[in-house]
């Protein structure tokens, strides 16, 4: 879509984007190009001389079996992160969509986690769960579970999807219940008509024709899993026990700044570069198709 | 509803309620132990009523004066830093995208595509992908522990450009041809017009990029290392070192409670624009 009737001037145009063009110009594309490079570059451990190595950084990164086990990791918890959200703020939308009186009190309370920083809630959730002082712990280990994150990863890997997914709820919950009232209530009453009980009516009208938010919601939640966990991750277990719940995300920071491995950190940023625009990608050719829809 | 089925309508208060309190549990149990002594919440299972020390701990933690093993910076500034740079992302976001976006819109020029898809590509490009060689520029130009550091790389916005764009393309051209015959020229156009069009959308864009400010943590943990620069985000973070009884929880969770006050406040208050604003940026 185009204006039909336009403006003319030959500066303007170009004043009015300088503040956006210099910002992404510096602080976007000149470093994405920097991980570039510095990823077919190796530094020696003082930064006094630097050489070309070619694809090396990359061959070294997939050898490396602490770097597969952070894919792993990471596939794990997305799957666990975007699965366990999408069904539970699906299954809360549902009812939310069913009842009559309280709707807005009920939205008001659920969408409160939005509001709060992933880094917050490993925190609150860090707290609740620790070992020795923790409320939820204690109660486990009274009915004879012995919880400790610190030294179980499995635990661990727990801790940061329940916190991951109390924060995702909200978001997915909104989508959810838009999507439903957008659903004809026509369609609703014709299949109750034919018989149809509301499980049955779930599964054969609302669930497919939910199908493009579920899969909008599935890429958007698999973005937040990789990406914004970070602090979920850095708050409450910091990559550990070991390196069990370090993901690609928490790594490349772990090398880059903590490790000082700036080709290695680089080639990752690489990596994770062409795993966002596989994501942007996927997701605006879904866009393009619920236009049609 | 199509019939009435008293069970089931019960059954979904259940599980609403149970939803509810599952999502609030935690913020009560942070709560509480901001309002109990540090002594309290380590003799586990610490009470699930809210202590007397409320007024002792909050004041504590805003000025800083905590004994614990991590962190103790006062509070008090790190909601500042937090407010300054939460205010300068969100205002400054929607300024530069409105200006762009009526520049991409409004204008024929060349390399008018080449800009758009060059903000588009920013999208593909988030913080946590190029934050070595983003924290070298940032520290080259010596904006390290500076509110210019904290907000200026977080500025631009592909997500903000486009639904300003959106929105101008859906603004009839006849108020352009109407602005014109009363000889208004494009910046006049741009004030009087479009500006007062875009309110919605800026108090939609507003919310979520006030929260998006606010929650910052990977960005602020790099290019902060002075305690009068961090936000409280980060500050909570610090605050937590060493074994679980070297902290101070009461005064952590106390830190938490005001962390969470201003981006829940701009939620709830605003809650009409943010829920429209979320549905349709991301569409």
């Amino acid at each position: 879509m185009e204006k039909r009737v336009v403006f003319r001037s030959a500066w303007l145009p170009w004043a009015l984007l300088a503040p956006q063009i210099v910002i992404i110009t510096v602080f976007f594309f000149w470093p994405a190009a920097q991980a570039l490079l510095q990823s077919l570059q190796q530094a020696d451990a003082f930064g006094t001389s630097v050489e070309w190595v070619g694809l090396d950084n990359f061959r070294a990164l997939f050898d490396d079996p602490s770097y597969l086990a952070s894919f792993k990791t990471t596939a794990i918890f997305s799957v666990l992160v975007a699965g366990l959200g999408i069904a539970l703020s699906l299954m809360l939308a549902v009812f939310a969509d069913r009842i009559v009186k309280g709707t807005t009190l009920y939205r008001t309370l659920l969408i409160w986690p939005y509001a709060v920083a992933p880094a917050v809630a490993g925190v609150l959730w860090l707290f609740l769960f620790a070992p020795s002082i923790g409320i939820v712990s204690y109660g486990l280990q009274a009915i004879g579970f012995a919880w400790n994150h610190l030294l179980d990863s499995d635990h661990a890997m727990a801790l940061i999807v329940v916190a991951a997914v109390w924060k995702q709820i909200s978001y997915n919950f909104l989508f959810f219940v838009a999507g439903l009232q957008s659903i004809p209530k026509s369609l609703i009453e014709a299949a109750a008509i034919d018989g149809a009980r509301p499980w049955r009516r779930f599964w054969t009208i609302q669930f497919p024709l939910l199908s493009p938010t579920t899969f909008f919601l599935l890429v958007i939640n698999v973005v937040y899993a990789f990406f914004e966990t970070f602090a979920i991750v850095d708050a409450s277990t910091q990559g550990g026990p070991g390196r069990d719940t370090a993901i690609l995300v928490y790594k490349v920071y772990y090398d880059g700044f903590k490790a000082m491995d700036l080709g290695g950190s680089a080639a990752q940023s690489v990596v994770l570069m062409f795993i966002v625009v596989a994501l942007t990608v996927i997701q605006f050719r879904f866009v393009e198709k619920k236009v049609n829809y | 509803m199509v019939e009435r089925r008293p069970t089931l309508g019960i059954l979904a208060h259940v599980v609403l309620i149970l939803g509810v309190i599952i999502v609030a549990f935690p913020l009560y149990v942070t709560f509480v132990a901001s309002t109990q002594t540090a002594q309290d919440i380590v003799n586990a299972p610490m009470s699930l009523l809210p202590g007397s020390h409320l007024v002792e701990n909050y004041t504590a933690a805003i000025q800083g004066r905590s004994s614990g093993a991590g962190s103790t910076a006062p509070v008090g500034r790190m909601m500042f830093v937090s407010l300054v740079s939460a205010l300068v992302i969100a205002i400054g976001k929607i300024a530069i995208s409105l200006l762009s976006a009526f520049a991409i819109v409004y204008f024929r020029f060349r390399f008018r595509m080449v800009a758009f898809w060059a903000i588009f590509m920013t999208l593909m490009l988030p913080v946590e992908v190029r934050i070595s060689p983003t924290y070298k520029v940032v520290a080259d130009l010596g904006m390290l522990n500076t509110f210019a550091g904290l907000t200026v790389p977080l500025i631009a916005s592909a997500t903000a450009t486009f639904l300003f764009r959106q929105f101008f393309l859906t603004v009839p051209d006849e108020l352009l041809e109407a602005a014109r015959i009363d000889g208004a020229g494009p910046m006049r156009f741009f004030k009087d017009m479009l500006l007062p069009l875009s309110r919605t959308s800026m108090a939609a864009l507003f919310v979520i990029q006030f929260i998006y400010g606010w929650n910052q943590y990977l960005w602020p943990l790099l290019v902060t290392t002075d305690e009068s620069m961090y936000p409280v985000v980060i500050g909570i973070k610090r605050m937590i070192a060493g074994g679980e009884a070297a902290n101070e929880w009461n005064l952590v969770m106390a830190t938490a409670v005001l962390a969470m006050i201003p981006p829940a406040l701009v939620v709830m208050l605003m809650q009409k624009w943010f829920v429209k604003g979320l549905v349709d940026t991301e569409k």
